[in-house]
């Protein structure tokens, strides 16, 4: 992923009492966006979250000026962006739409070239381009770049949305509601293969959510918005859930903040038990020295990349002889280290062995996690040490 | 010998398909004629119906002034413009029978084309998912782009509809020719019945479906040709997962205008 790294430089966005009135709204409705002032600073991502109708979209929407803001200005590293040329503007910004907005009589590979082609490169160069971001966002280029998005599953299509808004490398990222069209297993594993990237990308990124949870996992920065559009409140995710700054920002954050709380930590922030491993072959003698060595009765048979097939307790084993994968019993879920604990810990009390896996990004074990490990965690009261 | 087996034999009689008034000749009249008046309200309508559809300005106007015109029957237009067009001949110099024929003929097939064309592009443009719309706005595309790389490849389907119609309408129409001394099939119609020629006329009008169902097959070929895979319900390669993201032709046009009864 270091050839992305190109001209990468993300850029601050500051809003500076920005306000939206629609002219001929109902009487009674106030501004849609109502001096709304924040900054982000360069490359880091601020979640814009509230109920709808609170004016997040419309938020959004005014940096790439599809909608004119009525006062005040927004910088983009110090530029109003009211000087701009709206369409230069629009070019040197990532956009990601719900529901992706991919053009469906496009193939992938056109779709995620959308800009580029804009821009004017050759196609050989988009080409490229659009093959090395697929690639980026986990979907083989081979399989994928001349399918249609009709053929595509909707997490699939998320990943084409994020490919095609890095497309020319913007500094600056709109995102709505990128992840709301999947279920709640994907949407998991699309947030966090995104925050995975973005560790690399280091792009200013504007995101919108009406989901708590979802603004508390992905924000460096939170902004909560009210009906009304006005600001509840801004700052980290540790801030607003220690402190909501109103009842109205207590009430949208819930009465389960103090579980919320573990969304801010994530799993590779626990110290990781070590697991027990076993290779198909080994002697099962020493195995079974080594099983009860240790606490937790159970081996974790690893493939020859150290990717975990499944747990084989002690009282599988045969008196001697090799080990062989038909003694595996059951799995566990695989964690991601940037699965927060809250996610962790849900997934370990829906599963039959107490331990998740903990697996890098070519699935191989780092070690295990468990639901006691989380629940200690919660009573020290150190949730809050940060992503 | 009856209707049918009169009507066969005179098809297949040589006599027939030979001379300004054999088959092919009359077919090339009928379809020249054709061809050139939908030609014309092509022109004419797809830029209109892809303004008025990319902007939805002045969309009620233009939708109201097509049905008008649809409301006016092709044979009054042949007589209001067959005067017209006559008296005219000398001053801009074509020969007077193109006043007598060609162009009261062209004139009302091209009128009675436009409103086809102009509701379906309307109609097509506006059934465009407005969130692609704005997807490609945000992401930096000029209005001409919007509308030539996204809003017409979707809308082709139903644009073409819309000139298919147009050109069948036409086809079956343009018989009315024969009325102003024109050629085409109508002629056998005319003729059938003036002289009490039951087998030409039968001809006449066998020849004058047939045309029909040809343009029709054409029209459904090359719609099919045209359209996108990716917007074929069923694309055979490959799975299609889950359900497609955007509405497709389903959005009720904005703005309030009426699409009208196409």
């Amino acid at each position: 992923m270091a050839a992305e790294r190109q001209a990468q430089v993300a850029a601050t966005v500051e809003f500076e009492h920005v306000s939206k009135r629609y002219p001929g709204t109902q009487a009674g409705a106030g501004a849609a966006v109502d001096d709304l002032s924040f900054i982000v600073p360069a490359g880091k991502i601020c979640v814009l979250v509230g109920p709808s109708g609170c004016g997040k979209t419309t938020s959004l929407k005014m940096v790439n000026r599809l909608i004119e803001p009525t006062n005040g200005r927004i910088l983009l590293d110090g530029v109003d962006a009211a000087s701009r040329d709206v369409t230069d503007l629009r070019r040197g910004i990532g956009y990601v739409i719900q529901q992706t907005g991919l053009f469906p009589h496009q193939t992938i590979g056109e779709n995620v070239a959308t800009v580029p082609r804009l821009l004017g490169w050759t196609p050989a160069r988009r080409r490229e381009r659009a093959e090395q971001l697929l690639a980026v966002v986990g979907l083989p280029p081979a399989t994928y770049r001349d399918r249609y998005p009709s053929q595509l599953s909707g997490g699939e299509r998320q990943r084409v949305g994020v490919a095609r808004a890095l497309a020319a490398d913007p500094p600056i990222m709109l995102m709505d509601e990128p992840f709301g069209a999947v279920d709640p297993i994907v949407r998991e594993r699309l947030q966090n293969e995104f925050l995975r990237l973005q560790e690399d990308l280091a792009k200013t990124i504007l995101f919108v959510t009406h989901d708590i949870d979802e603004a508390i996992k992905m924000g460096d920065l939170v902004a909560v918005l009210q009906l009304g559009g006005k600001l509840a409140q801004f700052g980290t995710p540790e801030e607003i859930l220690a402190a909501p700054a109103s009842d109205f920002v207590a009430r949208f954050v819930g009465a389960d903040r103090g579980l919320k709380r573990l969304s801010l930590s994530r799993v590779r922030d626990l110290a990781l038990i070590p697991a027990v491993t076993g290779r198909t072959g080994d002697d099962v003698r020493t195995v079974r020295d080594r099983i009860l060595a240790d606490p937790f009765h159970y081996m974790l048979l690893v493939d020859d990349l150290n990717r975990p097939v499944g747990w084989v307790h002690q009282e599988a084993l045969p008196a001697d002889g090799a080990l062989v994968e038909s003694m595996t019993e059951s799995m566990s879920p695989l964690l991601d280290p940037r699965t927060t604990l809250k996610d962790a810990l849900s997934m370990l009390l829906d599963a039959d062995v107490q331990a998740g896996i903990v697996v890098d990004a070519a699935g191989a074990v780092l070690g295990l996690v468990t639901a006691e490990m989380i629940a200690e965690r919660m009573r020290s009261g150190v949730a809050g040490s940060g992503a | 010998m009856d209707a049918l087996t009169a009507t066969v034999a005179w098809l297949l009689d040589p006599a027939h398909w030979s001379g300004t008034d054999g088959i092919p000749i009359r077919l090339w009249e009928h379809v020249w004629i054709s061809a050139l008046s939908v030609l014309t309200a092509a022109v004419i309508a797809l830029p209109i119906g892809a303004f008025i559809g990319h902007t939805g300005r002045a969309a009620s106007l233009a939708i109201n002034l097509a049905n008008i015109g649809r409301a006016v029957p092709s044979y009054a237009i042949l007589v209001i413009v067959l005067p017209i067009s006559l008296r005219l001949a000398p001053d801009l110099g074509y020969p007077p029978a193109w006043g007598l024929s060609e162009i009261p003929t062209f004139t009302a097939m091209t009128l009675l084309a436009i409103p086809p064309i102009l509701v379906g592009t309307y109609a097509g443009l506006r059934e465009v998912d407005r969130d692609l719309v704005e997807a490609a706005r945000g992401m930096g595309m000029r209005e001409r782009q919007i509308l030539s790389r996204l809003e017409v490849p979707l809308a082709l389907p139903v644009i073409l509809g819309g000139v298919r119609t147009a050109a069948v309408q036409v086809v079956a129409t343009a018989t009315l020719g024969a009325v102003v001394a024109y050629g085409g099939l109508g002629r056998y119609l005319i003729d059938g019945i003036a002289r009490n020629e039951t087998d030409r006329l039968f001809a006449g009008v066998v020849l004058v479906a047939a045309l029909a169902l040809a343009v029709e097959g054409g029209f459904a070929l090359i719609q099919r040709a045209i359209t996108s895979p990716g917007l074929r319900a069923s694309t055979g390669s490959g799975p299609a997962a889950g359900p497609r993201p955007y509405r497709q032709l389903a959005e009720v046009p904005r703005g309030g205008g009426e699409v009208g009864t196409a």
